[in-house]
């Protein structure tokens, strides 16, 4: 194949795909001149080429095709069958374009059946022109901006070709057969050879940007496997610097120093740009999806739109290839799963057209990509039962797993919930492939999912393969490179300071911060030889991979390097524990951990009962959600804490001022009485001494607990395992190293006044309904108690989505009160969403709790039209926030 | 030690010559077809890799690419060399990937035609039979030819089970 040949094949390819995409955009806005005279021209392109290479199949349907969009041109309404005719012909060209490349010659065929539909429909506008296109229900495609190409060198302007197209015969008389003759003067586009007249036209043309069609930025097409290889040199070179650079570490010699610092330098900006030439925007991978939709919508019966945002975002090559198909496959899937039909739809009381929304944005090193759809979610309940029916789990596994966990069954290979088999998906094929080519890359995938509201999908990848920065750490008698990554942080183990290593049945765990991290020893996972001192010292990498959290303990660690990742040899592939090696600033070869293998290793000890791993749901949320609380000694020295935002007071009582009335303990308080109420059952109030009490006021009320003695106050971040069957208790945690009862003050207050929890002060009227969300059960249940005694009747929800689907469901709601610090979807992002919903939903007043009020905060709050922002203890604060909107609803409501 | 260099009389009777490298593992001596071999050089800085295939040596820093090693020794089932005496490497190359065979020593380049060739000896064990292309007579010793393809054709399938 000449190089001509291979030039037209990769020239017209990326033509092609550029029309499929102009063409679905033309459709809906039938007016566009600019994009019809695009299209126009790289078709007539696609055929001059044709003639000029002798390849008459080619032209004639270009020909043909060209002849329709003439008739467009003059004024020919635009159909979705004449649309639909061009696609199925541009489809008809790639394909011949496709053999073409393989065989390098035009395969035998007939094209007289496109062709004749072609010139049939060019001719009979008449015919056409009774279906007017704007009423046909279609695919509404939101595309990024014209495609506003520049040319390239050779290329020729559109006002150059629409003049050699009117000088030259017309399109409809000039005959097939004479193919080669009447070349326009301007068409051999395809030897990359700068024209004259682009390069004329280039410094004329700056500053007109948005204008397009002018030669401006210069470009050349380079074979990918020079990039690669000049790639590989700049690895090789970052190499080679540093081992200068540790060669230079070791001598004084300055002399060296300047034109060493000089070289990394040049080096770090040489690596920079030859990363920047594999950078590609996403926007190439999502060239082919309007097109997708199109097709499927019209094959489903559907109405979708698809708005893609973040297109120009750029990454590696190699990641892009690798993504390419899944990200078809996912909007695929969205558009047939997802979406419901137009009838579900309307019964739903949702919009007839659903949206498939793709964005793609940078993220520190990586790049997210979320595809996410309005349609119906995914069914929980029904891949739950599925999961067990497939024997993926047993019932027991499903009932524990969370919502997150059970999505993440889609993922499993023949995992299927579509009811029918369509010829678009719910084969129970891809997902998993979807998955597997994300992981290949480093990549995770999310999936949050509403049932009704629609489904997320989010994807972390990294920026590029091929330098990671790497932790070099050394366990053994040899060194491994551990991706920065994974790594959340260091801890140093040694039997004689704090941080030890204790075993449950031989398995090693460390607390922190009072949790369990499970721990492998790098040795251990990698099969050598162990001794059973040295687990008790080293350095502890603490690893996150996806929810997974675990320790990797190991006997050092040296320092962050960037590496350049090599792939394994092919004999070593198969060894799932490493992700690549590479050479060290000292020459040497070291391996490269990979998290996910030991991950993998970790939770397969842990189902042969021995590692216990933390399956981290809460965990990492909570991590900032520390909490103040009392200490206090109750009952049979045990010790119960209560937060301190909830305590008025701490008073030291003579005992002898303790009265009793009708049976019940009270003392003289501030000029009133306020009754005593022990903190548990076993403790006994004094006749002599003092008595600590810790008081609790609303209002004029006032309480006083009754306990032994107040001990501490500590500032922790909670983990509160909930009790189910003690109403005076939350639940337990560990405060300060010992194990601590968190007390429920909704179970005190109804026993210093019964009407306490009820709220019969003066608030018969308020009734008003508050849905508290809050993603901590704590907050949850000792905010509840406030808020029911200042008179609402409170709903919780422990989840933005929960939060979302009870204010849909329920009615009655009148005011949201709402942590905006949640994890996954925060309360930003509920009141985003509540805001964009329909009716009463979108204007319920919303309260927004935080643990710190910023002036950004402040900013996005009063952007979503938060009506107050409360410190998430301030109590007080939060009542008299909610008094304040209280007018607006009953306002309403009367 | 290099006996075989004064046996290089044969080539002149047959028309076709091939070169062979002839290396050492105890006391076998080995060729391996010129054409395959690119490097001869002294393995050091091996870094060994936990779990890999047991044939595998490690992996080493070949003028900035990383090469898999493999011993010849433990390919061939032949007990580990006593003492710590220098070894030596030969780089081979498949499929875009670098190899290092390590060897006991290095001897020179032989050029032989195929009368002196013969057939694999039936009797021969059967690992060795896969791994060999024939026998060279030479004077007063043999060379056996190695199949470089067929001792680079080892590993993943067997281990994978276990390491998924």
């Amino acid at each position: 194949m000449d190089d001509l040949l291979r030039e037209f094949l990769t020239e017209s390819a990326e033509h092609l795909d550029t029309v499929d995409t102009e063409l679905v955009r033309f459709e809906q806005d039938p007016n566009n001149k600019t994009i019809l005279s695009n299209i126009f021209r790289l078709v007539h392109t696609i055929k001059g080429t044709c003639g000029f290479l002798g390849l008459p199949r080619l032209e004639a349907l270009a020909h043909a095709a060209e002849t329709l969009m003439g008739q467009f041109r003059d004024g020919m309404p635009v159909t979705g069958a004449a649309v639909s005719l061009i696609l199925v012909t541009l489809d008809r060209l790639k394909s011949i374009l496709g053999d073409l490349e393989k065989t390098g010659t035009e395969p035998v065929g007939n094209d007289e059946d496109l062709i004749g539909a072609l010139e049939h429909m060019a001719s009979g506008p008449v015919g056409q022109a009774a279906v007017p296109a704007a009423t046909q229900p279609r695919a509404d495609i939101v595309l990024p901006p014209p495609v506003q190409r520049e040319l390239k060198p050779g290329e020729v302007t559109l006002e150059d070709l629409e003049r050699a197209f009117m000088e030259a015969e017309g399109p409809d008389d000039l005959a097939m057969a004479m193919a080669p003759a009447p070349l326009p003067e301007p068409e051999p586009v395809a030897p990359p050879v700068p024209a004259p007249v682009a390069k004329a036209e280039a410094p004329a043309a700056s500053g007109g940007e948005s204008e397009g069609g002018v030669a401006k930025v210069q470009t050349i097409r380079v074979n990918v496997d020079t990039l690669e290889h000049l790639m590989t040199m700049v690895s090789e070179l970052v190499l080679t610097r540093n081992q200068l650079l540790e060669i230079a570490r070791q001598h004084d010699d300055s002399t060296y120093k300047v034109p060493l610092q000089r070289l990394s330098h040049v080096t770090a900006e040489l690596q920079e740009g030859v990363m920047k030439t594999r950078m590609q925007p996403i926007g190439n991978a999502w060239q082919k999806l309007p097109r997708v939709v199109r097709d499927l919508s019209s094959e489903l019966g559907k109405s979708i739109e698809l708005v893609m945002n973040g297109a120009e975002t750029e990454l590696d090559r190699q990641v892009l290839e690798v993504i390419k198909d899944p990200l078809t496959h996912m909007v695929r899937n969205s558009a047939d799963h997802g979406i419901e039909s137009a009838a579900e739809r309307k019964a739903a009381g949702k919009p007839v057209k659903g949206t498939i929304r793709l964005s793609a944005y940078h993220e520190g090193g990586t790049i997210t990509i979320e595809i996410s759809d309005d349609g119906k979610g995914l069914d929980l309940s029904a891949i739950r039962r599925k999961a067990v029916e497939r024997s993926v789990a047993s019932q027991a596994e499903i009932d524990r797993m969370t919502d997150a966990q059970v999505a993440k069954f889609i993922f499993h290979p023949g995992f299927s919930t579509a009811k029918a088999v369509t010829s678009v998906s719910g084969r129970g094929v891809g997902m998993d492939v979807v998955k597997t080519n994300i992981d290949v890359i480093g990549g995770v995938i999310d999936i949050n999912t509403q049932l009704g509201r629609g489904t997320t999908f989010t994807i972390k990848i990294p920026l590029t393969l091929a330098i990671i920065a790497a932790l070099i750490v050394k366990a053994g008698d040899l060194r491994y490179a551990v991706p920065q990554v994974a790594v959340l942080e260091l801890v140093r183990v040694d039997s004689t300071t704090a941080q030890t290593v204790e075993r449950i049945n031989g398995s090693p765990v460390l607390r922190l911060r009072e949790r369990l991290l499970p721990i492998v020893t790098l040795t251990g996972v990698l099969g050598q030889e162990q001794n059973a001192e040295t687990i008790d010292s080293g350095f502890v990498v603490v690893a996150q991979v996806g929810r997974q959290r675990f320790g990797i303990l190991v006997d050092e660690v040296f320092h962050t390097e960037e590496i350049v990742v090599k792939p394994m040899s092919s004999k070593l592939r198969h060894l799932s524990l490493f992700a690549g090696n590479t050479i060290l600033g000292d020459g040497a070869v070291v391996l490269i951990v990979d998290p996910n293998g030991i991950a993998q290793q970790v939770s397969q000890g842990s189902q042969a009962g021995g590692m216990p791993i933390e399956a981290e749901v809460e965990e990492v949320a909570d991590t900032d959600a520390k909490a103040t609380l009392l200490v206090f000694r109750g009952g049979a020295g045990s010790f119960k804490a209560v937060p301190l935002s909830l305590v008025t007071r701490l008073e030291e009582i003579e005992a002898s001022k303790i009265e009793w009335v009708g049976g019940r303990p009270l003392v003289q308080y501030r000029g009133r009485l306020m009754p005593l109420v022990p903190a548990d059952s076993s403790i006994e109030i004094r006749s002599e001494g003092t008595q600590a009490l810790v008081v609790f006021s609303d209002g004029e009320r006032a309480m006083g607990l009754v306990v032994d003695e107040i001990v501490d106050i500590v500032e922790e971040r909670l983990d509160v395992e909930i009790s189910a069957d003690r109403s005076d208790l939350i639940g337990s945690a560990v405060l300060r190293g010992r194990a601590t009862e968190i007390i429920n003050i909704a179970h005190f207050l109804p026993l210093a006044y019964d009407d306490w929890a009820r709220g019969t002060r003066k608030t018969e009227t308020r009734t008003s309904t508050l849905l508290l969300v809050d993603d901590s059960a704590f907050f949850r249940d000792m905010l509840s108690p406030v808020l029911k005694a200042a008179g609402y009747h409170v709903i919780t929800a422990g989840s933005a989505e929960e939060g979302l689907s009870t204010m849909i469901t329920n009615g009655r709601i009148d005011v949201v009160v709402c942590d905006l610090d949640m994890p996954g979807r925060n309360g930003f992002d509920l009141v985003a969403a509540m805001r964009k919903a329909e009716g009463r939903v979108a204007a319920l007043p919303v309260i927004g709790l935080t643990g710190s009020i910023g002036p950004e905060a402040i900013e996005r709050a009063r952007g979503l039209a938060i009506i107050d922002l409360v410190a998430k203890f301030d109590r007080s604060g939060l009542i008299s926030a909610l008094s304040e909107i209280q007018v607006v609803p009953l306002a309403n409501a009367a | 030690m290099m006996q075989a260099a004064n046996t290089n009389t044969t080539q002149a009777e047959a028309g076709a010559t091939n070169d062979f490298v002839t290396v050492f593992v105890g006391e076998t001596m080995f060729g391996l077809a010129i054409d395959r071999v690119h490097d001869v050089f002294i393995p050091a800085g091996v870094t060994p890799v936990p779990l890999s295939p047991p044939e595998i040596v490690g992996l080493l820093n070949l003028r900035g690419r990383v090469v898999t090693a493999l011993c010849l020794r433990r390919r061939l089932g032949l007990p580990a060399r006593v003492g710590d005496a220098k070894q030596m490497a030969i780089g081979l190359e498949q499929g875009g990937e670098t190899f290092a065979l390590v060897v006991d020593g290095v001897g020179e380049v032989l050029k032989l035609g195929s009368s002196t060739h013969e057939p694999v000896p039936i009797n021969l064990d059967a690992r060795w039979r896969d791994l060999t292309l024939g026998v060279h007579r030479l004077d007063g010793r043999l060379l056996v030819i190695l199949d470089v393809d067929a001792l680079l054709a080892f590993g993943a399938p067997r281990h994978a089970a276990g390491a998924a």
